[in-house]
């Protein structure tokens, strides 16, 4: 467990998404691995400049709705044939066309279900408190028009003083330490 | 959207790509964020909202008193009798949940087409949605006369050991609907939790700190959690836009799988998946001409929007009409005398005035005008339109329950329908009970969706490193 006191890392801030990126995308290059960028809506090219490129929401989603499919049909199968088998104008107890259609709609509301909880879970929210709040200038603008960069002190790399003269170097415009 | 109408000079074209300007000249992502976020977080509620509010909420009382009586005294104070056994209930129902799909179609099928106009209108086209399915879902509930066993519907381990009868379209309709509501449910909340974040921090008051900050999750805008939020909104999609074609089909299912002339047909589920589209983006373009009006939002909501939203339905309603004239061929082409009796009593017996009056306002009246871009970017002509299409599809559905049904096969069982003070008054309560909770909505909730505002802004767009460096 990382220690919960201290520095959580130091955060750039920029006016425009091109600088961000361009920003992240050399502090990759330049070997930093435990950092993030924080913006007002998604910037993919931001992503991709940190190395974030494929998530597992999808697989969550297949899963989810597969297990919804199978659960109402054989739920449905159950019910029609083993627990209450009633002749409905001489179909076969095993009607499976008709079975079709709420199973359906289970794949769709167990997929739908997981896709959206799944990506919450992934996220690590719901997560009430976060160090970057601590920030003064970050929730003045990174869910309005203001995009940072955060060089996280678990990086090996990081420093408290080379790293913010580096991040300078970046031509944000404020580099502020973000604590705990 | 079509070349031939992209003139030099044009405003709505931005002169730096070429494209389509969304969103007006010169927003930026501040004045966009304030903007949208003014209008919930300002401590003065406006004096049109109060007043607004207050005669809906008169609405939403008559159908709290409505309803009770029905509780007392059984669903026989409505209309519904032999043979007509299906009445206002199942109209209203059937135009509610129609009136939800074009908030599922704008917020889902067009954000898998990369239609980004529909970014400022998707957010209250889903609350629409959402408002609907609560004034649609509570039909069935009421009229199956003991409300207080709704839960039979679903499957329980009850003592009884009885289990629901899955070869049923009514049952396909429990999952169905249900399933509707949740998803939407859910992929209106999940698109809010970004800008629930913009609200906690742009908030003054320590409560709506609290409030907006827990319903946001905490959201802090990392790119790793933005990016699986995108994927998760895109499969949330993706999955909406089979879901809701499915919703209208099986209700239509309700009807085709009888065998009563009228409803026994093929055409039913495209038809009324069509109509339904139709209906809601009516009832889009009625919420949103006064509430763009009001708020002072023109600059998102542009002539554009409700032009191609008068394109939409100028689709969709083609559609429907082909719809109609499928009916009328069948009638003739089956050479059934039951279903050419059916058509012939639909439109010159005792209540043909009905299938008129859904002709006029389905077909005459916007199909013949809605082909002028000068009418269909007329607000007050796009307003009328609006209402007068909600008529025509409201009639479309009296048509389809209550012509089909007043004079089946043997004359010696025909009746009529003639709706009571307490159909009229459930059907009002809810019209109180959408637009009430439409109020709120706008009132506490980002109406339009500022994180997708901000991404289709011109200064989202990231320059080159040459470029980047130049400014």
């Amino acid at each position: 467990m990382p220690s919960r006191e201290g520095t959580y890392g130091l955060l750039a801030e920029f006016d425009n998404p091109s600088d961000l990126v361009r920003a992240a995308t050399q502090a990759r290059q330049d070997g930093w691995r435990r950092l993030d960028c924080y913006t007002p809506y998604p910037v993919e090219e931001a992503a991709e400049a940190i190395g974030f490129h494929r998530n597992r929401v999808p697989l969550i989603t297949l899963i989810g709705g597969l297990m919804g499919l199978a659960a109402m049909f054989s739920m449905e199968t159950w019910i029609s044939v083993i627990a209450y088998p009633v002749n409905i104008g001489g179909r076969p107890l095993y009607s499976w066309p008709a079975f079709v259609v709420p199973a359906y709609e289970w794949t769709i509301l167990w997929a739908g279900l997981s896709a959206a909880f799944g990506m919450l879970a992934l996220n690590g929210l719901p997560q009430l408190y976060h160090p970057l709040f601590n920030a003064p200038n970050f929730r003045d603008g990174a869910t309005t028009d203001k995009f940072f960069l955060c060089l996280e002190a678990l990086d090996p790399k990081f420093d408290l003083v080379e790293s913010r003269r580096y991040l300078e170097t970046l031509s944000p415009t404020s580099v502020v330490e973000v604590d705990y | 959207m079509a070349t031939g109408e992209i003139r030099k000079g044009d405003p709505g074209i931005d002169p730096a790509t070429g494209e389509f300007r969304v969103v007006g000249q010169g927003e930026t992502f501040k004045s966009v964020t304030e903007k949208i976020s003014r209008i919930v977080l300002t401590p003065h509620t406006p004096l049109g909202w109060l007043a607004l509010f207050g005669i809906a909420g008169a609405g939403a009382t008559v159908l709290l008193v409505a309803v009770t009586w029905l509780f007392l005294k059984g669903v026989g104070i409505w209309a519904i009798t032999q043979p007509v056994a299906w009445g206002f209930a199942i109209i209203n129902f059937v135009w509610w949940i129609g009136i939800g799909h074009a908030g599922t179609l704008i917020s889902a099928i067009l954000l898998l087409f990369k239609q980004t106009w529909r970014n400022s209108i998707s957010r209250f086209a889903e609350a629409m949605t959402i408002f609907a399915v609560v004034c649609a879902g509570m039909f069935p509930l009421i009229h199956v006369g003991r409300p207080w066993l709704g839960y039979w519907l679903f499957p329980l381990p009850l003592t009884m050991n009885v289990w629901p009868q899955y070869r049923s379209p009514l049952l396909w309709d429990v999952f169905a609907v249900s399933t509707y509501a949740t998803i939407s449910v859910v992929f209106w909340y999940i698109g809010m939790i970004p800008d629930f974040g913009t609200f906690r921090d742009r908030a003054d008051s320590k409560f709506a700190q609290y409030f907006y900050g827990i319903f946001s999750w905490g959201w802090r805008g990392s790119v790793r959690h933005w990016m699986r939020y995108e994927t998760a909104s895109l499969l949330l999609a993706g999955l909406a836009t089979p879901l809701v074609l499915s919703v209208h089909t099986v209700i239509s299912f309700d009807f085709a799988v009888a065998v009563l002339p009228g409803w026994h047909t093929t055409i039913f589920p495209p038809y009324f998946v069509a109509g339904a589209i139709y209906s809601g983006f009516a009832m889009v373009l009625t919420l949103a001409i006064p509430l763009r009006k009001f708020y002072h939002l023109e600059s998102m909501v542009t002539e554009r929007h409700i032009d191609n939203m008068g394109k939409v339905m100028l689709a969709t309603g083609f559609i429907v009409a082909y719809g109609y004239g499928m009916e009328a061929f069948m009638a003739w082409y089956s050479a059934s005398h039951w279903e050419a009796f059916m058509f012939w009593n639909r439109a010159f017996g005792p209540m043909g005035w009905s299938y008129w009056v859904l002709i006029a306002s389905n077909l005459v009246i916007p199909l013949t005008t809605l082909w002028s871009r000068k009418l269909r970017t007329s607000l007050s002509y796009m307003f009328f339109i609006s209402i007068v299409v909600n008529t025509g599809m409201w009639f479309e559905r009296f048509v389809i329950v209550v012509t089909s049904l007043y004079r089946d096969f043997l004359p010696s069982s025909w009746g009529t329908y003639r709706a009571t003070k307490w159909d009229y008054m459930t059907f009002i309560g809810t019209l109180g009970l959408f637009t009430t909770l439409f109020l709120l909505f706008v009132r506490f909730l980002p109406m339009i969706p500022m994180n997708e505002i901000r991404m289709i802004l011109p200064s989202a767009k990231i320059k080159p490193k040459a470029a980047a460096g130049a400014d």
